[in-house]
């Protein structure tokens, strides 16, 4: 199972790096990708939206199905990926590089609510038995 | 759960297994748009196993069959000639579509579908006791089926199987041949050419394992799918079931209502009027068409004229398609609009098929 120590997760399968900057990048875990198959269509929040944590943001859709993405902690989108409205297939080829967008936490703390590899890796285990 | 006589075959390909139907049926063997392209490029292969051979054997097999199905059985003069047709309820609702293969005067075979095999099983057992007790019907799950799929497939199972060709170069589309123990047609569900095979269950593994040797490509239910919908294929249970006409689903030409002939459903057929019609429709706008999505055809109104019966992603044409049943004024060529989550986004109405024999037809 690939997930990587040094991000957080959300039991939703989102992924979150705090960058040294300050900003927090965001994208779907190895898993949703793998249970989704190939993907085809990625709708990303547009740049200057504000984001609560929990909220619907994003759409990911794959040849199988549509899923939600959920905002893993609240925040201003101020980048996003530009490559995945052409190229969707770079989350099949690797979840974590192929990062959705990028926000600037409105509350750090939010973080705190958030999974480490163990526990997240607990939520897949408790999946999939 | 089910199973087919391929079902470790497919583990042990690391296929991802689903639930369908009631049957453990592969999805995908890793990438579901390498086998689509596979097949539209190349050759492919899927275990359809979990559908159901019905063989009826007897002298007045004809005769039944005539007031089974909607379409006409005396379109089948020569041996080994295959029919699409829907068999419907009194009420003129598809109780599933199926193919039946011309054996002989005495032996006529039906092909169903998975899903829906043990009521068509029953149904036509009780039409049977009604009507022509004398004949005898099997199901046959002694028996396996795999679809060998794409423009170079007849000469992969040629390879496969010593002597083939010479039996089956000749054979027409929806025409078959018994060869040995393999029983092999000229039908497919994807728009490219190739066999649909039927052997006995024991030999089905050896014959997988010897087209993948010859270089067909497994393929899972996900890419048949994805193929049968650029095909403009029907699929039972979303595009029509037992309430919807055959009329209203795109399959007028598989419904004969010029021969004198009384078939079960046909009264209703007559008596009710089509007022929606099966059409394509191409995404303009980015996004991926879904089943069960809201059409409205009227700019701006919100207003739900009807829905999309089968929808997804087409990887040939890189874009979303969709079969979608709309009232029948809707002309080719109109824009409507597609109720997506808060959005409304732009498909034209086509025609389909959307993909013939490798080649975009849109």
């Amino acid at each position: 199972m690939n997930i990587p120590t040094h991000l957080k997760y959300t039991k939703s399968h989102e992924w979150v790096k705090l960058e040294e900057d300050g900003t927090a990048t965001t994208g779907i875990t190895n898993h949703a990708q793998e249970l989704l198959g190939d993907m085809v269509f990625v709708e990303i929040p547009q740049v200057g939206r504000i984001l609560k944590q929990g909220e619907e943001c994003a759409v990911v859709e794959s040849v199988k199905a549509a899923a939600d993405v959920y905002a893993p902690i609240s925040g201003e989108v101020i980048t996003i990926n530009p490559e995945l409205e052409s190229a969707p297939e770079k989350i099949n080829e690797d979840s974590y590089s192929a990062w959705l967008y990028k926000l600037k936490p409105s509350n750090i703390e939010d973080l705190n609510d958030l999974l480490d590899s163990a526990a997240y890796q607990k939520i897949l285990d408790s999946e999939t038995h | 759960m089910k199973t087919t006589s391929l079902n470790q075959v497919h583990r042990d390909m690391n296929a991802k297994m689903v639930d369908f139907g009631g049957w453990d049926m592969p999805l995908h063997y890793g990438s579901q748009l390498d086998e689509h392209h596979k097949v539209r490029k190349d050759a492919g292969m899927f275990d359809v196993s979990h559908m159901l051979a019905v063989d009826i054997k007897g002298e007045g097999t004809r005769d039944f069959l005539r007031q089974l199905v909607a379409n006409n059985v005396d379109k089948l003069t020569q041996p080994g000639k295959a029919l699409y047709t829907c068999m419907l309820n009194p009420e003129g609702g598809v109780i599933d579509d199926l193919i039946i293969y011309f054996l002989s005067e005495s032996w006529f075979r039906m092909v169903v579908n998975a899903g829906t095999s043990d009521k068509d099983v029953s149904w036509i057992q009780a039409q049977r006791d009604k009507h022509s007790p004398e004949l005898k019907i099997t199901p046959r799950r002694d028996l396996s089926m795999i679809a060998v799929q794409g423009p170079n497939a007849r000469a992969k199972v040629w390879q496969v199987i010593p002597g083939a060709q010479t039996a089956t170069e000749d054979l027409k589309l929806f025409q078959s041949i018994m060869y040995e123990k393999y029983f092999i047609a000229r039908t497919g569900y994807t728009g490219e050419d190739g066999f649909e095979i039927t052997l006995p269950e024991r030999d089905a593994k050896q014959f997988w394992n010897s087209l993948n040797a010859a270089g067909v490509s497994p393929a899972g239910l996900g890419a048949r799918d994805t193929l049968r919908l650029e095909a403009g294929m029907n699929l039972y249970g979303q595009d029509m079931d037992e309430t919807t006409s055959p009329l209203e689903s795109g399959l007028s030409w598989t419904v004969d209502l010029k021969s004198e002939r009384n078939f079960i459903g046909k009264e209703a057929l007559l008596k009710t009027e089509a007022k929606y019609q099966l059409f394509g429709l191409l995404l303009l706008d980015r996004g991926v068409l879904r089943s069960h999505q809201k059409i409205s055809i009227q700019q701006n109104s919100g207003e739900s004229a009807g829905e999309i019966t089968s929808g997804g992603f087409s990887p040939t044409l890189n874009s979303s398609i969709a079969l979608a049943r709309l009232p029948i004024q809707v002309s080719i060529g109109d824009e409507v609009q597609v109720l997506i989550r808060d959005k409304a986004l732009r498909a034209r109405v086509v025609k389909y098929p959307f993909v013939r024999n490798g080649k975009s037809l849109i």
